[in-house]
């Protein structure tokens, strides 16, 4: 199953790789990962996407909490969440088809972030899947380039 | 104004340490100029880790935090071994070591290594100074971490220009680490559930770690193991936790356990593991362990809990604290006919040895050292079958009196233990139970022994192989023996050495004891072993006894790996 998981770390050298460490040691790709610094001084999110095994995954959170930068973590797989992802992508727009391409874009939400001579840069954010079927989307007209975020969480209130 | 180095010093006193272990090197030259004027007993290894694993033994011997220091990149990198054996174990260790300096981190410096990038899985926590200001507080919290919780190795790399750079900050403590909560406060519905199921199981049985040692609190699952009539079984760690000469005692259990703790295992209806932290060694077959119990966990670190075996009650929090509350709360019980079975059992397969060989058995070496010693020694040991014999042959009483790399299984820790033990426990007996191969890892600190006159007692179980490995080749291997024989005869083609060449064994243990400055002595058949300990324990300052013994003598009883623990070998047809 693909886990999410959240930690609150000290914004410090070296927390990033003890968290990583933990799960690169088991052979377990991180799908997506993003980190950035909260609201509270000193203190950083690291949200996680990894497929695994529940009960290696039930362990690693665990060992995750023994780290002595890490302050919490919550495996949120199953909890009420509200979740983004924000993806840029580079899409080929000869003149002829582009004002069609912008329509359709904009017509699945995205907008329309920079405009070049041969090609526009689109910009999406929403929940994982939506994300994902508008790339499916865009595929006809050759993605020149694409970023993600990766995923981040926060917990519905009066979830976990 | 002081320097880096300064703090340093400063914070190894703060903390009470008396003792250092260790060896300088160019990034470690300021700190080492400060050691020459501080009011600290510095022990000069000959090999880095030698330095951590003294500082080891010291820990476990004293409970106090062992302490060493070593220079970057090679110093460093040789510490490794001592760190990572001594995190398995849960052993507060402080290891201080230089850098480069700051600007030429990650320039391939000379003598540069990423000691926090290389020590990371290694260590409880690690720091990489950045700013001198931190130090005293560092230091302070470096310690903290290493000694609370489940104590653990913690090292703190400091750069050259760190250790020369001024600084007026001190630390005076308390230390708050936001997301360090190291010791959990034990629900009291946890432990009246626990006690619960403890007065209702016809069958329990304690399972005693080193979880007990380190949190003090042998005399706790002493009190609670007489007044519930519960019969008690040990892992490696936890050997000295509870008397193993109590009729409660069912000694070791596991792959090389008794067959009484592991039919106790297999039948008891309630397992409590007290600080145990479930092996493989010692669960065998998972699915199978402890099939018909209840399974209950006392332990300081919630990620000990069904880590590998599914725990049905776990108790999280201070195992003394724990005992404390759980004593009044079992009732006391008689308990007769489990114990009648259980004792049965452990009548009928003791741990023994054939007493009629007319060839010197190392098993017998080690009940005569227990006879020599009174029972009164500290037992370190090297790893491998003398490793197991140590555990079967003396019987140990009190905590911190069997000191062993038991997580990672580290050849070469127990001569240099046994110095950092000596060092604790000036007036203690302390012999080394050391196979031949894994002795001659870090001999060369026998010096530090002698100059320092540490008299530490090394029995070397001399079987000319690795035994261990020798055991698995023919149990499980078709009797090829690959690499393992440190006799010259009989090798395999690819090992063969030419016989114009041939010495018989190299090398000479008892020069090698007496090149060290050390006393050396052999003997090689029964009736030379008794004096020769006597004369072993009566002679001042280190000897180095070596027991030429069996060649290829087994540890029995077995559970072969990946087995059930109920289906042990006591004996190879
Ligand atoms: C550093 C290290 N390397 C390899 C091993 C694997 N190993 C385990 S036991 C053993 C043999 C030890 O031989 P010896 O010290 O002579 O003891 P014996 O088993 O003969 O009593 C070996 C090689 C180990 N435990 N540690």
């Amino acid at each position: 199953m693909k886990h999410i998981i959240t930690a609150l770390v000290e914004n410090q050298p070296g927390v990033l790789a003890r968290v990583v460490g933990l799960i690169s040691g088991r052979g377990y790709n991180i799908e997506s990962l993003s980190v950035g610094p909260t609201h509270e001084t000193g203190i950083s999110r690291i949200t996680m996407q990894v497929p695994g095994d529940d009960r290696v995954l039930a362990q690693v959170t665990k060992q995750l909490n023994r780290l002595v930068d890490v302050i919490q973590v919550n495996d949120l797989t199953t909890a009420p969440l509200l979740h983004r992802e924000l993806v840029l992508l580079k899409v080929a727009a000869p003149p002829a088809e582009r004002a069609a391409l912008i329509k359709t874009a904009q017509t699945a939400g995205a907008t329309v972030v920079a405009e070049e001579s041969a090609a526009v840069t689109l910009q999406i954010i929403g929940e994982q899947a939506d994300v994902a079927a508008f790339i499916e989307q865009m595929k006809p007209y050759s993605i020149l380039d694409l970023a993600r975020s990766g995923i981040i969480v926060l917990a519905r209130s009066g979830a976990a | 104004m002081r320097t880096g180095a300064d703090c340093i010093i400063d914070g190894l006193l703060q903390a009470g340490t008396t003792t250092v272990f260790g060896l300088p090197g160019g990034t470690v030259l300021d700190i080492f100029a400060k050691l020459y004027h501080a009011p600290l007993e510095f022990f000069l290894v000959r090999h880095e880790q030698g330095a951590t694993h003294m500082a080891d033994g010291y820990a476990r011997a004293s409970g106090r935090v062992g302490v060493c220091i070593v220079t970057s990149g090679p110093g460093a990198t040789n510490a490794v071994t001592g760190l990572a054996t001594a995190n398995m174990d849960g052993i507060p260790m402080v290891c201080v070591s230089g850098q480069v300096p700051t600007h030429m981190i990650g320039n391939d410096a000379f003598q540069e290594a990423d000691t926090t990038g290389i020590t990371r899985a290694v260590t409880k926590h690690n720091y990489l100074v950045k700013n001198v200001d931190d130090l005293p507080r560092i230091l302070a919290e470096a310690f903290e971490i290493a000694r609370t919780g489940r104590p653990g190795p913690v090292l703190v790399d400091v750069p050259k220009d760190i250790q020369q750079a001024k600084t007026s900050a001190t630390f005076s403590g308390p230390v708050k680490i936001r997301g360090y909560k190291p010791t959990p406060e034990a629900s009291p519905r946890d432990i009246a559930t626990l006690a619960e199921a403890i007065n209702k199981a016809q069958k329990p049985l304690f399972l005693v770690g080193g979880g007990v040692i380190a949190g003090e609190a042998a005399a706790e699952v002493t009190t609670l193991a007489r007044k519930a009539q519960i019969p008690v079984t040990t892992t490696l760690l936890g050997l000295g936790a509870f008397p193993e000469t109590d009729p409660l005692a069912l000694r070791m259990l596991g792959m090389h356990g008794s067959v009484a703790a592991n039919r106790a295992v297999s039948e008891c209806d309630l397992l409590v593991s007290i600080g145990a932290r479930f092996d493989d060694r010692v669960t065998g077959k998972i699915a199978l362990f402890a099939p018909n119990a209840i399974k209950a966990h006392i332990d300081i670190d919630p990620s000990a809990i069904s880590k590998s075996v599914a725990i049905d009650i776990p108790v999280i929090g201070h195992v003394k604290a724990v005992l404390q509350a759980l004593i009044p709360q079992v009732e006391p019980r008689k308990r007769t006919d489990w114990l009648n079975q259980v004792s049965a059992w452990a009548r009928e397969f003791p741990l023994t040895f054939n007493r009629d060989d007319q060839e010197l058995l190392p098993q017998e070496v080690i009940e005569q050292v227990y006879l020599a010693t009174r029972g009164e020694a500290i037992i370190t040991t090297e790893v491998g079958q003398h490793q197991m014999w140590a555990a079967h042959f003396y019987k140990y009483t009190h905590p911190r009196t069997f000191i062993s790399s038991g997580g990672l299984g580290t050849m070469g820790f127990g001569l240099p233990a046994a110095i950092g033990v000596q060092a604790a426990c000036r007036d203690r007996t302390v012999v080394t139970i050391a196979g031949d191969g894994s002795v001659q890892m870090n001999f060369q600190e026998l010096v530090v022994a002698v100059e320092h006159d540490l008299p530490i007692k090394v029995v070397i179980l001399n079987n000319g192989h690795l035994g261990m490995v020798r055991q698995w080749q023919e149990m499980f291997y078709k009797r090829e023996y690959s690499a393992v024989r440190l006799r010259q005869d009989d090798r395999a083609a690819n090992e063969q050495i030419d016989t114009t060449r041939r010495k018989g064994y190299l090398p000479d243990f008892v020069k090698l004891a007496e090149a060290h400055g050390a006393t050396g002595l052999r003997v090689d058949s029964k009736r030379e072993v008794g004096p020769a300990l006597k004369k072993m324990l009566a002679q001042p300052g280190p000897v180095v006894l070596e027991c030429i013994v069996k060649p290829e003598e087994n540890v029995y009883p077995m559970v072969p790996p990946g087995a059930s623990l109920t289906e042990m070998v006591q004996n190879m047809a």
